[in-house]
């Protein structure tokens, strides 16, 4: 076993400097504390003893062939968008940033795929798909997530239902093994029965298995149009029976969110970006794509005529990009807007069949308020991903608060399991939700995940401490 | 309370096409959309309704092919929509439209409060509104940026003008111009689009005006000669800077001295 990791010296400071560069390495307080974390410090926060911002693969390749001999732990760093607590030094270490190979190369017509390097942000990504009527579909809501992260995480997202995940969308990677190797996963093939399929294992491994130095992408036609439809209803637990109903009708729809009204209202309060239906106690907002207006213009009227016989208020229709935009501007203001209603939050983000919507949001909002802990359900619940958020009122002291999360995450967890459900849906498991990930799966898999990490990284040096804990 | 919202058909986006031989920009190519400003000051109207009680009528000057832009205003809540359109109107400028909008605005019957949007997103003069309460001889505040309050008498309404935000209260028949932002325009609604279905959209024109001087209408009644139209050349522009916080900073500081900001 690898335990205790060398403590980094000024002689391993100055390897890392001699294959990278002077300017591109900090070490100890000069670190910038953003890099002590991702987006969820509540999940930790670990000053790194070395950042680095590489440049190419034969760096990487180069830090990890010398962190490997000299059993120094590396976490590989994305945007820091994480919201698991995955990308932070838990044992300290090197933390390497590949924010700096963000090249993305030319879109392939003839393959219909993009390549680029794991730094390019999703946004640019996108544009650069649509630039040439391409279209890549993945979408989560932070646009300025790193590509390398997505795939890592393999990140999910509003336009699950229609088209998937980050993982459906990608051809082939090329890594950096913790040893310092390089390796591909597949290629740009459609298809690849060629072994085991270490492309789709390496896809939301968080980090732990290789650092991904080029990832190709599978792109779509782009739709022609689109048009969002806004469901109020009487309660939020109307708005998932509503759900199946949708996903039965002949059109898929691109998204299917809900929102209560109190959450609308916080969104409103704290961001000010106002929504544009009043009506309801809770909304289900269903988006469509489309080649052609005749199959939207169906499409609508299919989900308002089902709505409307489901008991729904009325079926608001956002059919231009400034009304959607008036929609949307709310569903991704939620997490901004319940930061600034609340002292802490927590979310539990956990996936169940979608049959189960229902009873899942019903029993979560009694199991948080058991605890005394204000709860908003909201989210994908055209895939059963729903987020649950659990904020901290100013009147709980820290270990009230800290009792209360963690014994409703455990309710929660066990509640999802009940349910045919998984533990998360798309946020992954990091360092912030390892404590439920063994009750949850079970010994015979922690084993199994135990030997692919092994399989990978013999020395478990690579992002240790999150997924998988080897070090009880 | 009876209250009149004015609106205008638009190109959708940000491209004008514009005719090279007349200088006059071409409506009928391209999408349309409500121009963004009146959803704003439909909004503002169907919330005094809901305040007040009375009716909300849509009035547009335009091509028949408005009706799409009429229905739209059915399905967010409008009483009655009518298109003034006319041969006789087109090519009009700010004082032949805004006096064409008034005379329909009479044979209405005319009205306590008439909303606009600020301005459009293709003329952009943000004059028709104001005009309009200039030939109606009605008091008008443009620029609204929120309806303080309004009963059956009068309202109060506050303007952020350029370096004072001014608070009014302005007595019934009165017009505005709002601003955008100060609400959020409803979604048309689908039990709405179906209850209107087969409520028609009034068309009149200029026979149904109650002056019959041609001499104000349309390219004859016009006083503004245009020498030349085009759209401008975008000048926005974005760079992004890379490096460290250092090289960052001494990008930034040689393009702002290279541009004799600093």
């Amino acid at each position: 076993m690898p335990y205790p990791y060398k403590k980094m010296t000024e002689a391993d400071f100055a390897y890392i400097r001699s294959v990278t560069a002077q300017d591109r390495v900090w070490t100890g307080d000069d670190i910038a504390r953003e890099y002590y974390k991702d987006e969820m410090p509540e999940y930790g926060v670990f000053p790194p003893e070395l950042y680095v911002e590489v440049l190419n693969k034969e760096e990487i390749s180069a830090i990890m062939a010398y962190a490997y001999k000299e059993n120094i732990p590396v976490v590989c760093r994305g945007a820091g968008t994480g919201l698991a607590g995955g990308a932070t030094c838990k044992y300290g270490g090197i933390m390497l940033s590949i924010m700096r190979m963000n090249k993305i190369f030319p879109v392939d017509h003839k393959n219909q795929t993009i390549t680029t390097e794991p730094g390019a942000l999703l946004i640019d990504i996108q544009a650069a798909a649509a630039a040439e009527g391409l279209f890549y579909p993945p979408d989560p809501g932070e646009k300025t997530a790193s590509i390398g992260g997505n795939v890592i995480t393999n990140a999910g997202g509003m336009k699950a239902v229609r088209y998937g995940l980050t993982r459906d969308f990608v051809r082939c990677i090329e890594a950096v093994m913790p040893d310092g190797s390089i390796l591909n996963f597949s290629s740009n093939v459609v298809k690849n029965t060629t072994g085991y399929d270490i492309k789709d294992l390496v896809i939301g491994s968080e980090g732990t298995l290789c650092i991904l130095t080029q990832v190709t992408l599978k792109l779509l036609p782009a739709p022609t149009c689109s048009c969002t439809l806004v469901m109020p209803f009487g309660s939020l637990e109307e708005c998932a029976d509503m759900v199946p109903k949708v996903l039965e009708l002949p059109f898929v729809p691109t998204a299917i969110e809900f929102l209560e009204r109190e959450l609308i209202d916080i969104v409103e309060r704290n961001l000010n970006k106002l929504f544009p239906v009043k009506q309801g106690e809770a909304v289900l907002i269903v988006m469509y794509d489309a080649s052609s207006k005749q199959e939207l213009d169906s499409a609508i009227e299919a989900a308002a005529e089902a709505a409307l016989a489901n008991g729904a208020i009325d079926c608001c229709i956002a059919g231009t990009p400034e009304r959607a935009g008036s929609v949307w501007a709310v569903r991704g203001g939620i997490l901004e807007g319940m930061k600034a209603d609340s002292v802490a939050q927590e979310e539990c983000d956990v996936v169940v069949p979608r049959a189960r919507i229902a009873e899942y949001v019903k029993a979560a909002k009694r199991i948080a308020l058991s605890h005394g802990i204000r709860v908003e359900p909201c989210g994908h619940c055209g895939d059963g991903n729903i987020h649950t958020e659990l904020l901290r009122g100013p009147e709980m002291s820290d270990e009230e608060w800290k009792k209360a999360t963690h014994k409703s995450l455990t309710e929660l967890y066990a509640l999802s399991k009940e349910l045919g459900g998984q533990l998360s849906g798309e946020h992954g498991i990091g360092n912030g939700r390892l404590e439920f990930l063994e009750e949850f799966v079970g010994p015979r898999m922690i084993e199994l995940y135990k030997a692919i990490k092994l399989a990978f990284d013999d020395k478990l040096i690579l992002n240790p401490g999150k997924v998988i804990e080897f070090n009880k | 309370m009876k209250i009149v919202v004015c609106m205008k058909q638009v190109p959708a986006g940000t491209k004008v096409d514009i005719d090279p031989e007349t200088g006059a920009m071409k409506r009928l190519s391209g999408e349309t959309r409500t121009n963004p400003y009146d959803l704003f000051a439909l909004e503002a109207a169907l919330q005094l309704r809901e305040k007040l009680g009375g009716t909300v009528t849509v009035l547009t000057m335009g091509p028949p092919q408005a009706e799409e832009m009429m229905r739209d205003a059915y399905t967010m809540g409008a009483d009655d929509a009518v298109i003034l359109s006319d041969r006789k109107f087109a090519g009009a400028d700010v004082l032949a439209t805004s006096y064409t909008l008034s005379q329909g605005i009479q044979v209405l019957g005319g009205a306590d409060l008439i909303v606009c949007g600020k301005q459009t997103t293709d003329g952009d003069t943000a004059q028709v509104g104001p005009a309009i309460a200039e030939h109606l001889g009605i008091p008008h505040a443009a620029w609204v940026s929120e309806i303080v309050d309004a009963d059956e008498a009068c309202i109060r309404v506050r303007q952020d003008l350029v370096s004072v935000s001014q608070v009014s209260e302005i007595p019934y028949p009165c017009l505005i111009t709002v601003d955008k932002d100060m609400c959020v325009p409803r979604l048309p609604s689908y039990l709405l689009k179906k209850a209107t279905a087969d409520r028609p959209v009034r068309i009149m024109s200029f026979a149904d005006m109650p002056d019959q001087d041609l001499s104000r209408y349309g390219l004859v009644g016009s006083p503004t000669s245009v020498e030349r139209m085009f759209a401008p050349p975008e000048i926005e522009k974005q760079v992004y800077l890379e490096g460290n916080a250092k090289e960052k900073t001494d990008s930034l500081f040689s393009i702002l001295t290279g541009k004799k900001i600093t």
